[in-house]
């Protein structure tokens, strides 16, 4: 149980995200027991865990998509709990959902201009998402049910990125992908990340999220095991944090693949 | 001669089903409401226009220029409230409430305009008019026009829904509401949107019913609603242009119908709708891309 307090974070300024004590409830299910988190801007914050630990729950939570019982989301200063999903959305939080849900009988350009409705200003156009991929702009006109599911992943990514957010919410971009092709999608990171934004991303993947996260918090049945930057957690750590080892109790082999 | 006659009489009236059924499909195909008060709102428009008529004095055609939004602006509203209540709770509870709706309403008509039926624009040369073809081919006016209006609706709400903002909002909230909230698009508006468009078709059917034939209280349930969903499933649901090809077919098998006997108009029309639900359930039109 690692505590916050990892001083090299720019933790000046105000964070651009401040969960605080979120409490949901899937029926009598307790599927997030008190989460708190701060993402400052810039930042790449990964939320790693186990299916059922709570990951997508939390990352719903924040789009809207979940009510949680208690606790409050806090954007940028302004309390967003009791807001609708597309009100954040349009407030610049953007997420791109779990198995993609792309809009099966738009073209890939319908769904790039649904996305781009409610676009605050900013550098995200069409026609720059067109410029970053150029298949896209040639399978413009293609239902998405065409495309391979790393294309239909990149469409969903481009979907949210029209609407200029300002924090992005990345929902298991690896599911049910190529390891090659998640390689490839991470890749795009960080000419993301250059035109400003923030990521949040939920990741099952740890050794993918190990390499691009800038902070990493692990959670374990709705619970938050571990906290702290890639660089300062151990393997073992994460293994124990993962799966609620007894933590720090061997030093000895790694897991597998997810040295930092 | 008197079977070609049959089968013009039967196309043009589809047109006529066309507007009845159009609205209902929308409304299904977005927001998954059937609305069994969709008749009834029908012969409300064609009471507003009579209303309408008698107080402005404007001409008869044109009263649907007054119609058609009051009409609009009804369906975007009971959609935000009542529909959208409903819809929250169940999409079963919406076939209850749209149920209770459409009996308040034509109990309401009963009670203020008492049960006659009543006309629209009867005397006009366009809705007794009739030019031949040939010595047994009679068309009438009114049902050249009301068909070239159908195409006309369906041609509009087609590019609508195809090269508008709305309209793709539209498409993208019935393919997957909770993408299109994560894209900020508020549903329960864009639901409002798509109920105003159906609410407005349905006005133009009403006016029209009541030129070509009579409107009385009961009119939208044991007419209008019902052809409506013969030409529905005909056509295929969710399928705009599928409820003219509904429509029509609906119109020329009552029309063969009463050829063979003047009575069997109906019956013929329903048979040919069970046909298409045992045989093709899916319709004879059916919608691209499921995905």
């Amino acid at each position: 149980m690692t505590g916050p307090g990892n001083g090299e974070r720019a933790e000046t300024g105000t964070p651009l995200l401040e969960v605080s004590d979120l409490v949901v409830h899937h029926g009598q299910l307790r599927a997030l027991d008190g989460i708190s988190l701060r993402v400052f801007p810039g930042e790449v914050y990964a939320i790693i865990g186990a299916n059922g630990a709570g990951k997508s729950t939390l990352l719903r939570t924040i789009a809207g998509l979940h009510h949680p019982t208690a606790g409050s989301v806090r954007f940028d200063g302004r309390d967003v709990t009791g807001l609708r999903p597309e009100r954040r959305a349009r407030q610049g939080i953007l997420m791109v959902p779990e198995g993609r849900r792309l809009f099966g009988s738009l073209s890939v350009d319908e769904n790039l201009q649904v996305g781009a409705s409610y676009a605050r200003p900013g550098p995200w156009t069409i026609e720059r998402v067109y410029e970053m991929f150029g298949w896209m702009r040639e399978r413009r006109n293609q239902l998405t049910a065409q495309l391979s599911g790393g294309e239909q992943q990149t469409v969903a990514i481009g979907r949210a990125l029209v609407a200029n957010p300002r924090m992005l919410l990345l929902d298991e971009l690896s599911l049910g992908l190529a390891p090659v092709v998640v390689q490839r999608i991470y890749g795009m990171l960080p000419e993301i990340l250059a035109t400003g934004l923030t990521v949040l991303l939920v990741e099952q993947d740890v050794s993918q999220a190990l390499r691009v996260a800038s902070h990493l918090q692990c959670l374990l049945e709705g619970r938050t095991t571990l906290e702290g930057r890639p660089a300062d957690v151990t393997a073992d750590q994460v293994e124990a944090a993962y799966f609620g080892l007894a933590p720090a109790a061997s030093t000895g082999q790694a897991g597998e693949g997810s040295e930092p | 001669m008197a079977w070609v006659n049959a089968i013009i009489q039967g196309v043009l009236t589809g047109g006529l089903y066309a507007l009845f059924a159009c609205g209902l499909s929308l409304m299904f195909g977005v927001m998954k409401v059937v609305n069994l008060a969709h008749g009834d709102l029908a012969v409300v428009a064609g009471y507003i226009a009579i209303g309408v008529i008698a107080v402005t004095h404007i001409p008869v055609l044109w009263s649907f220029l007054i119609v058609v939004p009051v009409m609009a602006l009804l369906g975007y509203v009971l959609q935000r409230t009542v529909i959208q209540s409903a819809l929250d709770r169940s999409v079963l509870t919406t076939l209850m409430v749209t149920f209770g709706l459409s009996v308040v309403i034509e109990n309401g008509l009963l009670q203020f305009f008492t049960a006659n039926s009543r006309a629209i624009g009867s005397g006009l040369p366009l809705v007794s008019g009739s030019f031949r073809l040939g010595s047994q081919i009679q068309i009438g006016y009114l049902l050249v026009v009301v068909f070239a209006v159908a195409v006309v609706v369906l041609l509009g709400l087609q590019y609508f829904l195809s090269a508008s903002r709305y309209g793709r909002l539209i498409r993208a909230v019935a393919d997957d509401r909770e993408a299109a909230q994560l894209a900020g698009a508020d549903y329960r508006h864009v639901f409002g949107i798509a109920a105003a468009l159906a609410f407005g078709t349905v006005a133009l059917g009403g006016i029209a019913y009541g030129m070509y034939s009579q409107l009385s209280p009961t009119t939208g349930t044991d007419t209008i609603l019902l052809f409506a969903f013969a030409a529905v499933v005909i056509g295929g649901l969710g399928s705009l242009w599928g409820t003219l090809v509904g429509g029509v077919v609906l119109g020329v098998a009552q029309q063969i119908g009463a050829q063979i006997n003047i009575s069997d108009e109906l019956l013929a029309g329903f048979i040919v709708f069970l046909a298409v639900l045992v045989l093709r359930p899916q319709g004879l039109i059916t919608r691209r891309a499921q995905s």
